[in-house]
């Protein structure tokens, strides 16, 4: 077993096991921090398939951002796990359906794949030669160069999205004490306050 | 000899050889840094320092550290034992992730990775969870508020530093420390480095740096006259001890983007000298005084004025930063000044 392999079955394990305990876990911080863990083995995954870029931003987006939003919102709310899991109860025959349904879905899915006979080879023709480019560089190519209106157009998609969620969500409320940054940079100092010489022992 | 270092085990064992002087080496800066933060502290605000232990006080941080050491470890009552043991010790191996990518020299480095720039990134940006896990984890009220103002001020200046670093690699063509370095060689010394195209940025690049590894004045984490002492309120001995050395490292780390990104690493600011390590370890030196100096002469800022200059003063300065260095150094325009790229274009 060379080091590859070995790298390979730890990040595999690792994951699966990160994987299955996000939904075991009983307190939901251990289950996002789980989840945090599984974030970074498939970040070790993607090194390993030399898809590093890709792997770096798994963790800068997902783990460094996504995942810390997370934990924020699960550390402020209050979860009664307890009644959580009386609730599961009833839903677990439709749950269970689901996922039955789910997986005969995939396994159909699966056993009925043909490929096509140049299917590999236009794969292959897709990625450039990895001993010529690196996949920053090519990764930056497709999408800056090559489909730039697309990449502009899903970046309009998303600050529109974005500027919706604000307007939604804002709101002017008057009974609240604001500070006026400006106002205060430009207070000066020789009208707001008087010195006043004291004489020792006579008081103002 | 030179056989067994080209197998698989040979070259795991040199590597991890490597690994452990670059450790050594930080661990030693991390001592006389914290001397030296104290010594600066001191000569401010015109008092002596640390000056009883060892000649001139030097030897006060061990001293210190072998405080923390024996004592005892209080665990609070409630807390989740495993995350509160684990933060510390996350804080403290995410600060010493970054230095595995530094180079020291030409080809002194651990792992000459093409990505260096984004891992320095990635783990500097999981260094918030160390916090955010040891807030929460001593349950108690002072320490989670920290940890939550903590967690927006790491990630609100992440950005601004992130898009600042994209200004720079847009000038070399790479996200490789070495190649940054040496597309900054040239035959002018310090006026080659790129300290002189990305000017305004560097100014905002020590100011981000300062928020994202909460130094004075953007200490509120653990804002001592309202918090305590922050996210670290329940942690006592060896714990403590890892998050404070986590906090110098990092510190540290910043110091070595700072010379690497702006000042030109190994190379030598005069032309004619030899370049080495000594000048990237010099370099590093000085922007340490730069942030002790800042921590001595500095009163601590307010919340709403932190995040405001993160999001509405740094943010928009960056970004706009971004585009015209992207404009420029594409049409080649002012001579190619900002666009000497390491590799393609």
């Amino acid at each position: 077993m060379t080091v590859a392999d070995f790298a390979f079955y730890t990040f595999a394990v690792v994951t699966i096991v990160a994987g299955l305990s996000v939904t075991m876990a009983r307190n939901p911080v251990h289950a996002v921090l789980w989840l945090i863990t599984a974030f970074l083995s498939s970040a070790g995954l993607f090194v390993l398939l030399g898809a590093e870029f890709v792997a770096m931003l798994m963790i800068i987006v997902y783990v460094g951002a996504v995942a810390v939003l997370f934990l924020f919102v699960v550390m402020m709310l209050d979860i009664d796990f307890a009644e959580l899991k009386s609730e599961m109860v009833k839903y677990v025959p439709i749950a269970s359906l689901i996922g039955v349904i789910l997986l005969v879905q995939l396994l159909l899915g699966v056993g009925a794949w043909v490929q096509a006979d140049g299917a590999m080879g236009l794969r292959q023709s897709v990625t450039p030669d990895m001993t010529q480019i690196d996949n920053t560089h090519a990764i930056g190519l497709i999408l800056f160069d090559r489909y730039l209106l697309l990449f502009q157009m899903a970046g309009l998609v998303l600050l529109v999205s974005m500027i919706g969620a604000i307007v939604l969500t804002l709101r002017h409320r008057t009974d609240v004490k604001r500070q006026n940054v400006l106002h205060q940079m430009w207070r000066d100092p020789a009208k707001s306050m008087e010195l006043k010489d004291v004489k020792p022992g006579q008081g103002l | 000899m030179a056989e067994f270092l080209q197998t698989g085990f040979g070259i795991t064992v040199l590597v991890a050889l490597q690994a452990l002087g670059v450790i050594a080496f930080v661990m030693i800066a991390l001592i006389f840094m914290v001397y030296s933060d104290r010594k600066v502290w001191a000569a401010v605000q015109m008092r002596r320092g640390p000056n009883v232990v060892g000649p001139w006080g030097l030897l006060q941080t061990f001293a210190d550290a072998l405080k923390y050491v024996v004592k005892e470890i209080v665990v609070p009552a409630g807390s989740d034992r495993f995350v509160f043991f684990l933060a510390p010790l996350l804080s403290f191996i995410l600060a010493m992730l970054g230095f595995a990518v530094i180079p020291f020299a030409d080809g002194w480095v651990l792992a000459d990775l093409n990505v260096a720039v984004l891992f320095v990134f990635a783990a500097s940006s999981l260094e918030v969870y160390g916090v955010i896990m040891g807030g929460w984890a001593s349950n108690s009220k002072y320490p989670f508020l920290g940890s939550l103002r903590s967690a927006a001020q790491m990630i609100s200046y992440e950005v601004s530093l992130g898009l600042i670093i994209i200004g720079v690699i847009i000038s070399t063509g790479s996200l490789n420390f070495s190649d940054i370095v040496r597309a900054q060689d040239g035959n002018l010394g310090l006026l080659n480095w790129y300290w002189l195209p990305h000017l305004p940025m560097v100014a905002l690049f020590f100011i981000s740096a300062l928020a994202e590894t909460n130094r004075p004045p953007f200490d509120l984490p653990e804002a001592e006259s309202e918090l305590v002492a922050g996210f670290m309120v329940e942690y006592s001995s060896t714990p403590y001890l890892l998050f404070m050395a986590g906090e110098y490292i990092a510190i540290f780390l910043m110091c070595a983007l700072m010379s690497i990104l702006f000042f030109g690493g190994w190379l030598s600011p005069i032309p004619g000298l030899p370049d080495g390590a000594l000048w990237m370890v010099g370099k590093m030196c000085f922007f340490f005084f730069m942030f002790a100096m800042v921590k001595a002469i500095t009163p601590r800022y307010r919340y709403d004025q932190l995040m405001r200059i993160g999001w509405k003063v740094f943010l928009p300065l960056s970004l706009g930063w971004v585009v015209l260095v992207a404009f420029l150094a594409k049409f080649e325009l002012f001579g190619g000044f900002w666009a000497r790229w390491a590799i393609g274009g």
